[in-house]
């Protein structure tokens, strides 16, 4: 290994870098982009679901159940039908999510004391959707009749031994508000480290491939080690760049600080980066064009985003889907980054993980380099 | 000292014999013509000779160097041209010249004349500031030759280096070998065109992986009797497809 040809090789791919403006701007970009789209968009959080009320009843107690739906949150209601077929109309064409049907002769039913009928509805085309309306629908159902029960109680003057029961405090922790970002945001510094790495690594080298430029440099006294690590070295720095500026983003804007340690987060992120640009170096070695590297990691890229929970939480995966998962390093990853970011975990508690990354990372690589130096002969 | 030295060097790919026990020797400040048709072995040839292919058989020497055990060593003292003038194309002139005297590690202190240097032996004068990308053929052949010298290599291996380029620059950049040659600097070249061959100090006509014949033009001419390179070409392939189907019959 000579410093000399190391540098030589890194100063040329950084003059590649800076004479590719665009891609240059776009790399920088797109993270950020992401961060946003995830951050905003891409949001799970359901409230304010648009709801019909088909109030056949129009009493003070059809109006109190009614306003008991939208003071919850999750429920806005934004339209009034007089009839089923307006307020399946409204469905059908989406512009309410659920409706709530109170038959007339609602109020005197409760005014005797027995229960009253209500119906409620919910659009399952969208299951997630549907899925928090139901729930929410039946619990401000419950809490609104147990009103109604201790109400009526009060006015015929008995009294119920009441029961201690259960005093049920629910609490939620590492993301008390259950916000979408503080779950996407350290995955997303996972996602954006491997694919940047990885498709950048391969369209170096395959770059180099494709113009011929390679069967020139095989002539020269080069090692392979000196070419893939000074063609690496400014990748890895782009990469780091952009991580950070995730993390600025995430701390200042979304308010997703690093709870843990930083030092053992940027050590296994190393470590993961190292396997990220191995895979890049093993696409180079099987692809001859860009455009082939490109689909190639694209190929990488649903996988990991489909499989190691990035979005959907594996554990509602079947069992085979699961497995396959582990197969994947950014699932390791994305627990060591929830883990340290979200929850201040230690080492302790992520020691499977540092190991899978640490065994990732080396192993990969040095898969790498052996198939790459049997390629240039 | 011969700077390139081959005794039945031999390369197969699977049954196929690229080059078949062919032997040599071109001597320092020699230019040495390899003819012949596409996938004659001209190639292979060279990428034995350069250290980047180990043959199957035979033994070669370049610069002293074993071409099988010291091909690192010989990596270092010669330079190559392709024909495809691998060049980074968004780079200056001068940014590849300045990779390339890197990767030969040419120390710092002597890189600026070192740059110079080869710039003026290739011809390329002031031009040193355009990007590739915007030269034409004949002028990205100068700077791959001017990349190829930038160490000083005392053997130069060219292959097809003129394929694509105009006639006018063809004659200047044999103009550059002819002078590179009376340095004292060795050259191989491969070709397919008769011009280029006819200004070979020697030349060997290469034909399914194998010599017809080697010898200055004019000998060769002489021998049958013919006033055209190409005449004697032609003459030498019948007469070896003959033999080849003798062997055949018989």
């Amino acid at each position: 290994m000579r410093l000399m040809r190391l540098w030589a090789i890194v100063k040329k791919e950084v003059l590649h870098i800076r004479r590719d403006r665009p891609s240059l701007v776009i790399s920088f970009l797109l993270p950020v982009m992401m961060l946003f789209l995830f951050g905003y968009a891409v949001t799970m959080d359901v409230d304010e679901i648009r709801t019909a009320v088909l109030d056949g009843d129009r009493t003070r107690a059809s109006r109190e159940l009614a306003s008991a739906f939208a003071a919850s949150g999750y429920f806005k209601l934004t339209a009034y039908p007089v009839s089923r077929q307006e307020l399946e109309r409204l469905i059908t064409s989406g512009r309410v999510k659920a409706g709530l049907i109170i038959p007339a002769g609602y109020g005197r039913t409760l005014a005797r004391e027995e229960a009253a009928p209500v119906q409620f509805v919910v659009d399952g085309s969208d299951p997630t959707t549907a899925r928090t309306a139901l729930q929410a629908g039946e619990l401000v159902a419950r809490v609104h009749s147990s009103k109604l029960m201790l109400a009526a109680l009060d006015r015929s003057g008995k009294t119920v031994p009441l029961t201690a029961g259960v005093d049920f405090r629910s609490r939620v922790w590492y993301n008390p508000n259950m916000k979408s970002a503080r779950f996407f945001i350290p995955g997303l510094i996972g996602l954006i480290m491997q694919n940047i790495t990885a498709m950048l690594t391969a369209f170096a080298l395959v770059r180099e491939r494709e113009r011929g430029t390679l069967e020139q440099l095989i002539v020269t006294p080069v090692r392979p080690a000196e070419l893939v690590i000074g063609k690496l070295i400014p990748y890895v720095v782009i990469a780091f760049i952009e991580v950070s500026l995730i993390f600025l983003v995430g701390t200042f804007w979304f308010g997703v600080g690093v709870a843990g340690n930083v030092l053992l987060l940027a050590v296994l992120a190393l470590f993961f980066l190292l396997g990220a640009l191995g895979l890049g170096l093993l696409i180079s070695t099987v692809t001859r064009t860009q455009l082939q590297a490109m689909q190639a990691t694209m190929g990488l890229i649903l996988p990991s985003v489909l499989l190691s929970g990035f979005v959907f939480p594996r554990e509602a995966m079947p069992l085979v889907i699961r497995w396959l998962g582990n197969f994947i390093p950014l699932t390791y990853f994305l627990e060591v980054l929830r883990g340290v970011i979200l929850k201040g975990a230690g080492l302790d508690l992520l020691f499977t993980q540092a190991v899978v990354l640490v065994a990732f990372g080396c192993g990969t690589l040095l898969l790498a380099a052996l198939r790459f130096r049997k390629t240039l002969d | 000292m011969a700077a390139i030295v081959a005794e039945n060097l031999t390369r197969r790919f699977g049954n196929l014999a690229a080059v078949d026990g062919i032997s040599f020797r071109v001597e320092e400040g020699e230019i040495f013509g390899l003819l012949g048709p596409n996938g004659s072995g001209k190639s292979t040839t060279v990428r034995m000779l350069c250290g980047i292919l180990r043959p199957s058989d035979g033994r070669g020497e370049v610069l002293g160097y074993d071409i099988a055990r010291e091909a690192e060593r010989i990596k270092g003292s010669i330079g190559y041209v392709s024909q495809r003038f691998s060049l980074y194309e968004d780079l200056t002139v001068r940014e590849n010249l300045e990779f390339y005297a890197g990767i030969y590690t040419v120390p710092p202190r002597e890189q600026e004349q070192a740059i110079a240097a080869a710039a003026a032996s290739a011809g390329l004068g002031e031009r040193t500031r355009a990007l590739v990308h915007t030269l034409s053929g004949g002028w990205k052949q100068r700077v791959a030759l001017a990349c190829a010298l930038v160490h000083r290599p005392r053997l130069l291996f060219l292959d097809e280096p003129t394929a694509g380029v105009d006639p006018v620059s063809r004659r200047e950049f044999w103009d550059i070998l002819r002078g590179l040659a009376a340095k004292g600097v060795t050259v191989l070249v491969t070709t397919h065109y008769m011009d280029e061959a006819e200004q070979c100090h020697r030349l060997a006509f290469m034909y399914r992986g194998r010599f017809l014949a080697i010898g200055p033009p004019e000998e060769l001419k002489a021998a049958e009797g013919a006033l055209l390179l190409e005449d004697v070409f032609i003459a030498l392939v019948r007469r070896g497809r003959t033999l080849d189907q003798e062997a055949l019959g018989g």
